[in-house]
């Protein structure tokens, strides 16, 4: 041990003052802090996450939780990330994991990005008095309509309309797997996006039964491992999505390891319990844009043509010309992971380190497919850090249709994004599959939750585009003259087609 | 109803898998598909376990994908990933298929007269009584039964080449087993994987599996049966156990 111990990430204290030795906090840390012995309350401040769970349960707030209590020689090179990163592969010789989305403080473009309001010239729009439409249709949009007029006046469409989701607000639930969190999480959920009107995604954790009721508004993922995959799963989705990339780890695959994977993810991703499940890095029938052509088709064949197929990207260097060849696939929508999108265990370098912003990516995805006359053919869905009804209106004007939302779901149930998720002891029964601790998180009371968050957002978004003088979301989808960049360079503003503030 | 005879003859994929369902879906139990010649996706996501579906000529890619029961018998080649995550049921191909067949197969068996291409069996897995068999007449290129995680695939090598002399064999393997008829030289073997001779009780189980293979295509099971094997598995059941630390 020549390294010795770090200092405390967090230093937990009770005020005697204040505790009356409930023990609440004892029975709630699942990361092993508090201990009771006799009659007073033992602390171990090295276990501690910062989940708040203590916190959140303490009747009399007796408990207080300081962040880096002793620290090691400021430095603005060797910060106590890289130092502690140092240590722990010294001892390792491993890859460290890591969890929720990039940790790095890379300036948030959404952040400087102002949206515009009406003044005067033109006016802006109640939506209490004035209809403001949101809902929104995921999928192909024909170049060209036919029609042919009726004998009795009636017009009939001959133009063949593929089949797109329905949304009544443009914020969905992104892939969270049932095995990355919890049944009670995913039902939550569900039970949110199907009373709102919207969608979630299963993850490549298969369906479990229990979901079924819920079906209609789940869009079931087939990713590298093909977990829970097959020809039922792929019926009782509302869409089918083919996972390419994620935000929080572009270009690598996942392994959920053995221990995880309990009786019931065993029957949900059809594999032996206690089995690795393993996703490779890439899809093995998928080495180019055609192989991918091929997977989309091989899906809409064994669904009959009935259900929209999306493809899942990590945003990346490349992301518009991929886009392009996505658009080509037959795929129905095109989803853009940021790198700042969540997951419950990634490699630190990849989280930190590797894909781009999603605010770029959907602007440059956006652009590719109108110089190219194919922005119809496929959907933007962007995901990964959308924080805010502001970063949902934000990308909308940059061209996505869409979002999917993620953290912030989960932080509607509780979770304090202590990016401790890859321990699998969630405090919050979001990120674990313990049952003492999974059955902490009560479906419904948390749907509400997440339904609440989803139509605060979507008063929000409403508002917004009232005070533009915008009453459909079509009317706001790529239009970034409703953007202006606040301190970005020019270079980014070009990419983003956005002109500076004052211009 | 008896045999159907379709006259595949320059129908596309979409409208012969409608033919296809629709006859299942009215009884028929018996599908000859004459002339075809390089559609995709037949037999794609079909359910019926006592259907037999024939194929005359040369099918596309991704035939019997997500396939969930009936019998496929292909009197040709067959394209790539033949058997892509399939659950249930058979496909018997008289002839060589291109590369990842059996790809991510969970349940079923898939016989492959001849040759098959790269990366065959990869990722085939099993669950519960779903245990997927490929077993390939032939030879077999690079990473064969890469990340598998479980079933079975055996390699005969009966075209007088080695059953497999190429790299990557079980590549990430952590489930289920790779036979050879022979062995494969050890530099061929994937990272975690490992080369045993058979056991006498192994032996045992895959010999039925051997002998209806040469039953269903006439060979002669003698030779086959009084045959080496060696059987590749995983070296450690976690092959990435060790990989990762925490933050």
């Amino acid at each position: 041990m020549s390294i010795g111990s770090t200092p405390l990430k967090f230093r937990v204290t009770i005020d005697p003052e204040r505790c009356m030795n409930c023990g609440r906090c004892v029975e709630n840390c699942s990361y092993g802090v508090f201990r009771k012995e006799g009659d007073s309350i033992r602390i171990n401040s090295r276990n501690c996450a910062a989940c708040h769970r203590c916190i959140a349960f303490c009747p009399r707030d007796a408990i207080e939780i300081e962040e880096q209590p002793g620290d090691y020689r400021s430095h603005p090179v060797w910060t106590r990330e890289v130092r502690e990163a140092i240590f722990n592969q010294a001892r390792t010789g491993r890859i460290i994991l890591s969890g929720m989305g990039n940790a790095k403080p890379y300036p948030i473009i959404f952040d400087q990005l102002v949206l515009d309001a009406c003044q005067v010239t033109n006016p802006s729009i109640d939506p209490l008095r004035e209809p403001m439409e949101l809902r929104t249709y995921l999928g192909k949009k024909p170049a060209s309509l036919s029609l042919r007029p009726l004998p009795d006046g009636e017009v009939e469409l001959r133009t063949k309309l593929t089949p797109n989701l329905q949304i009544e607000t443009p914020i969905m639930i992104g892939h969270m797997s049932y095995g990355a969190i919890s049944l009670n999480a995913q039902t939550a959920l569900a039970k949110a996006v199907s009373r709102i009107g919207t969608f979630m995604g299963t993850g490549e954790g298969g369906l479990h039964e229990s979901l079924y009721p819920y079906q209609d508004h789940m869009i079931v993922q087939v990713a590298s491992g093909r977990f829970g995959v097959d020809i039922n799963y792929l019926e009782r989705g509302a869409a089918i999505e083919i996972k390419i990339g994620q935000g929080a780890k572009p270009g690598i695959g996942g392994h959920l390891p053995g221990d995880k994977v309990c009786t019931d993810i065993s029957c949900t991703r059809m594999i032996p319990e206690g089995s690795d499940a393993i996703s490779p890095a890439p899809h093995h029938d998928i080495y180019s844009i055609e192989d991918l052509k091929q997977l989309v088709r091989s899906l809409k064949e064994a669904t009959e043509w009935k259900k929209p197929v999306f493809v899942k990207i990590a945003a990346v260097h490349n992301s518009a010309a991929i886009a392009a060849g996505i658009a080509r696939s037959g795929a129905d929508a095109v989803v853009v992971d940021g790198f700042r999108g969540g997951s419950g265990a990634t490699p630190r370098v990849f989280r930190d380190h590797v894909g781009i912003p999603v605010e770029a990516a959907v602007a440059s995805v956006d652009a590719k497919l109108r110089d190219q006359g194919i922005r119809n053919e496929v959907s933007i869905i962007a995901s990964g850090g959308i924080r805010e009804s502001a970063d949902v209106a934000k990308i909308i004007c940059l061209g996505a249709d869409a979002v999917y939302i993620g953290t912030s779901a989960l932080v509607a149930m509780g979770c304090r994004v202590c990016g401790t998720c890859y321990k699998g002891t969630c405090a919050w029964g979001i990120a674990t599959q313990k049952p003492e601790l999974v059955q902490r998180l009560d479906p419904e009371t948390n749907a509400v939750q997440v339904e609440n968050l989803i139509h605060g957002w979507t008063l929000e978004l409403a508002e917004l585009m009232g005070a533009a003088g915008i009453n459909s979301i079509e009317s706001l989808r790529g239009n970034r003259d409703r953007l202006r960049g606040y301190m970005l360079d020019e270079g980014l503003l070009e990419v983003l087609d956005v002109k500076t503030v004052g211009a | 109803m008896g045999a159907v005879h379709i006259n595949a003859k320059d129908i596309h994929y979409t409208q012969l898998n409608e033919q296809i369902r629709t006859i299942v879906a009215r009884g028929g139990k018996e599908i000859i598909l004459d002339n075809i010649l390089g559609q995709r996706f037949i037999g794609d996501g079909l359910r019926g376990d006592d259907v037999t579906i024939t194929i005359n000529g040369v099918p596309g890619g991704d035939l019997a994908m997500f396939m969930s029961g009936p019998t496929i018998i292909v009197h040709g080649n067959a394209d790539h990933a033949p058997g892509n995550t399939m659950d249930k049921g058979a496909v018997i191909i008289h002839g060589s298929a291109g590369d990842a067949v059996a790809h991510s197969m969970r349940g079923g068996r898939i016989y492959v007269r001849d040759n098959i291409g790269y990366r065959g069996g990869i990722h085939m897995k099993q669950y519960k009584g779903k245990r997927p068999i490929l077993v390939v007449g032939g030879s077999a290129q690079a990473f064969l039964g890469e990340y598998m995680a479980g079933g079975l695939l055996i390699v005969l090598g009966l075209n007088d080449a080695a059953p497999v002399s190429e790299r990557g064999v079980g590549s990430g393997i952590h489930g289920g087993e790779i036979i050879v008829r022979g062995e494969v030289e050890e530099r061929y073997l994937g990272t975690g994987a490992k080369q045993e001779p058979l056991t006498s009780e192994q032996r045992a189980e895959i010999l039925p599996v051997i002998e209806d293979f040469a039953r269903v295509f006439t060979i002669d099971k003698e030779p086959l049966l009084a045959a080496d094997y060696s059987r590749i598995t995983a070296a450690h059941a976690r092959p990435f156990a060790n990989k990762y630390t925490w933050e």
